[in-house]
């Protein structure tokens, strides 16, 4: 028979539909309903994975998002999601699961050596081995801890899933659909407001699915789930989100859920994304998330076929799957002699109930007698039997001297075991809500609300049916009426059975084995145990901040919800202080593991950054251009003919300029306007030099530095009339500029009357330079005259350009005569493609970026952040000229006069020439005085920029170098590892140093 | 992610439309030539980087683009008051005792 361990009744699956899936290839059955552990658990499969560091056998502990070991890969459509918890997976037909962290096989594990080796491996063992040599950090450390580190395997094509993103807001939002969520989210949806309720599982109810024996206004606890989910579904203000996880609690009640949308499905519609990002801003929200059973510390309690009480229960009710044949319940509270009742109920044989307490509660005792269940009162599990599965446990009886004698053995094919409970106060936590300790409930529960929210139900440490319903229906009769202001008559309604029990434990348990010899896990994913806990606070480790990141306890994907409790106890007692003095990690975003793709959404590929292109981007892929980055932009880098490298490229484009003409696509510059009666004040302020004076019709070149006197910005700015100005900025720095204007005449000079606008955008910019510059636009612009002494060097003016209105400035960056021409973007193409099929008739050029870069250094024009490093004045820089010497003010004027800027021995821009004309210097290469200079030398300073010049016909640079202009005529050198280059320090004009040829 | 009010357009929007730019409340000299190398030092980098109740400065950069000013306290990330660009600063103790801390 396939599925032994399915009960003959009972459960919440779909007996008529039976699913066929594989685990490590091995095919098995299950029911829709089913989640990939309970159907193993149906097919008596417990072994499902090995641990991180011993490779111990691992089983399935619990049943929900918590679960430390039943960590799986699933695959699909050729790929493996690693690290699924088998707990959350629901199974599907044909789905392919595989475990992990094993070689070659589950059932054989090499790794499982270290487990024999384990006292090899204490707390700390990474920082105490992988110490020295030092030269061993990287090579050969890092790849060793590399390769162990990690469960299961990355997957390795790229994510062909995608992935949405919603942002919502609402009222109220509800965390968790337990009895205390449901309550809430009704209570808050019937006053009007507007409810989102929200369940890391795939069916709303939490704990309600699988309670027996109890009854919520005289139906059955599913039927009472069943009919409010469906009275909330009705609700057009309510949004009900199963499958959502609500991982992260952030500043003024942001939350993010991750919906799984299709992972659960057989064959997903390609049209849905796999997750859903949800960025809900909640007015009000209620944390429902109830509370995790607590594990206890006994000796090998980590065994496959050892459960959580809860979880057994919980496959048993509502899975229809039963843990063993011969199951022994241990515990210290009376959760989990319910459990065993259950169990009995189903005719599973029930090994013993083993109740640490000398006298557990007589109602409990005469249940179990009347089931016919035996009963160790005062007795505690010291060990287990069995390896791939647990056969049997040693019983100790306590002592009241506190010491444990040997109380036999008993014999089981499952252990379910419950420490109490703990609330779950993660995303309170993370709401930067402060914890505090209850010292009646032996927990921690959240304290006061820093945000807006309130814990209700278990997630407070209040349990039991009655008591449960009625703190969520107050929870969100409370959270709507802050929310809202409104309020209505709720409907309460109320329960019997499913009363709130008592007991509970913290820590490690008494036994009475050799305790060097014995491993009791404390953190399962993390193979943390009592011993290592103890050991770190040997080797002093005081805080649990210490102790959590030397054991790696609580650092697993449950967060320490499993574990921390427990750890918290054994550091109290190794430390000998009071639990509430050693104090509680925070529990921090986000609850579950969640996927780089919810993160990422639709931001992949070409969406990850937008591309801006200039008018000219379709004419230079079709004519073979070759683009570079330049921050957001494709920018034309060079033109290659057919046979021509960059270097061929660039030198043909550079000589073809200076000879003749070149064409280049200038529109990434930034353009700013800026209009009113105090513009010219305005810049005056902004920029180094003067402008009051410049003439309607002229252009200057504007040199911007920040408050502190360095370099920031540059670029031509031409006056269009009395009170208006056209200002250029770098392609990288418009944004910042922009922001700059506006901070300084918002926040310091609101008195000026001038308005500044980003025109960047709105025009497209045509570049013509070269001595035929000239007669390439005459053609196409009207209204304007365009001889030299009609409009000579730095004129601005508008006219039209085919027909169009253009601003055209007569400007340079080759040293060149040259023009400028403006047009709105809509007819850049046409511009282009005009201005392209003109230079052809003068056997002209296109030129890239590369090409630009070339012309301006061989005039020593700088490129702001490529030879300025925002440490670099003008005076630095060499462009004394640039200051307005008599000007009341500037930004950066003052700091100019600071005492470091005006000392000695400062880095100035040079021109540096190679001593062998065919050697190019490397850009960022350092510079010394000394030749071979000894380890340790300081730099003298770096090459800026450095290429071969064409029209030289020798390679140049542009470099700072410390006391630079001091050092013209002398020999530096550039020392690199093929040998040092000398070079000659020179002015930064290399070419046409008189500036004849711009004035034609 | 903060809720941020802009005084100008009268409304709450996420962070992502706005940008931090710092310390508010720091005035640069009418006449920075008079100014001593420590006062402009002081001017220049000196920040207070208050943890509790500070007066930052907020632009509405994707929005109405306006400078404006907000009382945060940088501990709880709560804001305690919103004002625009000009106005006076307020006095920190006294929001923050009307806050309850």
């Amino acid at each position: 028979m396939s599925q032994p361990f399915r009960t003959e009744k009972g459960g919440r699956i779909d007996r008529a539909e039976q699913l066929t899936f594989t685990f490590d290839g091995e095919e098995m059955q299950g029911h829709k309903g089913d989640t990939l552990a309970s159907a193993l658990l149906a097919n008596g499969v417990h072994l499902v994975g090995r641990s991180f560091k011993y490779h111990r056998p691992r089983g399935i502990l619990t049943a929900g998002s918590e679960e430390p070991n039943a960590l799986v890969g699933v695959y699909r459509n050729g790929d493996q999601t690693p690290n699924l918890r088998a707990t959350q997976v629901e199974l599907y037909r044909g789905l392919e699961a595989v475990s992990q962290n094993r070689f070659p096989s589950l059932g054989f594990d090499i790794g499982a050596v270290n487990d024999l080796l384990s006292p090899l491996f204490p707390a700390g063992f990474y920082y105490k081995t992988f110490m020295w040599p030092h030269a061993f950090w990287d090579r050969v450390y890092e790849p060793i801890i590399r390769s162990a580190a990690g469960l299961g395997k990355p997957p390795k094509n790229p994510d062909h899933d995608f992935y949405g993103n919603i942002y919502a807001h609402c009222d109220v939002l509800v965390v968790g659909s337990g009895p205390t969520g449901l309550a809430a989210a009704l209570a808050a949806a019937e006053t009007g407001a507007k409810v989102m309720l929200v369940d890391e599982q795939a069916e709303f109810g939490g704990s309600l699915l699988s309670e027996a024996g109890a009854s919520i206004d005289g139906k059955d606890p599913a039927e009472f789930v069943a009919e409010t989910i469906a009275k909330l579904a009705a609700m057009d203000n309510v949004t009900l989100l199963p499958r959502t996880t609500a991982f992260g609690y952030f500043a003024h009640n942001y939350i993010s859920l991750a919906e799984r949308v299709t992972e659960h499905l057989p064959t997903p519609d390609p049209k849905l994304p796999r997750e859903r990002l949800w960025q809900v801003r909640a007015k009000e929200v209620v944390i429902a998330a109830g509370a995790i059973e607590r594990p206890m510390v006994f000796p090998e309690n980590d065994r496959p076929g050892i459960l959580l009480a809860d979880a057994g229960r919980t496959y048993l009710n509502r899975y229809g799957v039963k843990v063993g044949h011969k199951v022994l319940v241990a515990t210290a509270c009376d959760s989990a002699w319910q459990a065993a009742f259950d169990l009995a109920d189903h005719g599973v044989d029930v090994a013993a109930i083993v109740d640490m307490r000398e006298t557990p509660p007589e109602s409990l005792m005469s249940i179990a007698e009347a089931r016919g269940i035996r009963v160790e009162a005062g007795c505690v599990v010291t060990g287990t039997l069995g390896r791939k599965r647990v056969k049997g446990a040693l019983l100790g009886r306590m002592m009241t001297s506190g010491q444990v004698a040997s109380g036999g053995q008993i014999d089981c094919d499952a252990l379910l075991m419950s420490g109490g409970w703990t609330p779950t106060v993660s995303l309170y936590s993370q709401s930067r809500g402060k914890v505090v300790w209850d010292a009646d409930k032996g927990a921690y529960v959240p304290g006061r609300s820093v945000q807006k929210e309130r814990s209700a139900g278990g997630a407070k440490g209040l349990y039991g049916l009655q008591a449960t319903l009625e703190d969520g229906y107050a929870a969100g009769e409370e959270a709507a009426k802050t929310a809202t202001g409104k309020s209505a008559k709720v409907t309460y309604v109320s329960a019997s059975g499913g009363e709130a029990g008592s007991g509970g434990i913290l820590g490690a348990l008494p036994h009475d084995r050799n305790a060097s010899r014995v491993k009791a896990f404390v953190d399962y994913q993390n193979d943390v145990t009592a011993k290592d806990v103890k050991l770190a606070v040997r080797e002093g480790m005081q805080s649990i901040e210490h102790i959590k990141r030397y054991t790696t306890t609580g650092m697993a994907t449950d967060q320490g919800r499993l574990s921390n409790m427990n750890a918290l106890e054994i550091a109290s007692g190794a430390l000998q202080k009071p639990m509430t003095d050693v104090g509680l990690t925070t529990f921090r975003q986000p609850y579950t593991p969640t996927t780089f793709g919810l993160f990422a959404g639709i931001s992949r590929g070409d969406f990850f950054d937008p591309v801006r292109k200039t008018p000219s981007h379709d004419w230079v892929v079709e004519n073979g251009g070759v683009f570079e980055d330049v921050s957001q932009w494709k920018r034309a880098w060079y033109f290659p003919k057919s046979g021509e490298d960059m270097h061929a490229a660039v030198a043909r484009e550079c000589k073809t300029a200076r000879e003749s003409v070149g064409l280049f696509d200038a529109s990434t510059l930034g353009k700013i306007e800026i209009v009113g009666p105090d513009a010219a004040e305005f810049l005056e302020r902004m920029y180094t030099n003067p402008w009051k004076k410049l003439a309607p019709g002229r252009c200057r070149y504007g040199l911007l530095l920040n408050d502190a006197g360095f370099i920031t910005d540059d670029g031509v700015i031409g006056r269009l009339a009395e009170d208006r100005f056209h200002v250029t900025t770098t392609t990288g720095g418009a944004p910042s500029v922009f922001a700059t204007m506006e901070d300084y005449l918002q926040t310091e000079w609101p008195d000026l009357d001038v308005w500044i606008t980003s025109t960047t955008e709105q025009f497209a910019v045509a570049a013509v330079q070269g001595p035929k510059a000239r007669e390439v636009i005459a053609p196409f612009i009207e209204g304007l005259d365009l001889s030299a002494d009609a409009f000579p060097h730095m004129s601005v003016k508008e006219a039209t350009f085919c027909g169009v209105p253009c601003r055209l400035f007569r400007i340079s960056f080759t040293g060149e005569l040259g023009f400028e021409i403006n047009v709105p973007r809509r007819h850049g193409k046409m511009m282009w493609e005009t201005l392209a099929k003109e230079i052809e008739k003068h056997n002209g050029t296109v030129y890239g970026t590369e090409t630009m870069h070339v012309l301006r250094a061989e005039k020593g024009y700088i490129i702001v952040g490529q030879d300025t490093d925002g440490t670099v004045t003008p005076q630095d820089a060499g462009m004394t000229w640039a200051i307005g010497k008599k000007k009341f003010d500037f930004v950066g004027k003052r700091g100019l006069a600071r005492p470091d800027l005006v000392a000695d021995g400062r880095k100035q821009l040079v021109g540096l020439l190679t001593k062998d004309p065919k050697v190019k210097l490397e850009e960022g290469a350092q510079i010394t005085t000394a030749e071979q200079p000894a380890t340790g030398t300081p730099a003298e300073g770096h090459v800026t920029s450095s290429y071969y010049s064409p029209a030289l016909d020798r390679t140049i640079a542009l470099a700072i170098v410390k006391n630079g202009h001091a050092l013209e005529g002398k020999t530096l050198y550039v020392p690199m590892p093929t040998g040092s280059i000398p070079v000659e320090v020179t002015g930064t004009v290399f070419y046409d140093k008189e500036g004849a040829r711009i004035n034609v | 992610m903060l809720l941020i009010y802009c005084p100008y357009c009268q409304v709450e929007r996420a962070e992502t439309e706005f940008a931090c730019r710092g310390e508010a409340h720091i005035a640069r000299p009418a006449d920075p030539s008079q100014t001593t190398d420590e006062e402009w030092v002081e001017f220049l980098y000196m920040r207070d980087n208050t943890k509790g109740i500070a007066a930052e400065r907020w632009r509405h950069i994707h929005g109405c683009g306006r400078f404006f000013n907000a009382v945060r306290d940088t501990v709880s990330d709560n804001f305690l008051k919103f004002y625009k660009a000009g106005e006076p600063k307020p006095d920190l103790e006294a929001l923050a005792k009307e806050a309850g801390k």
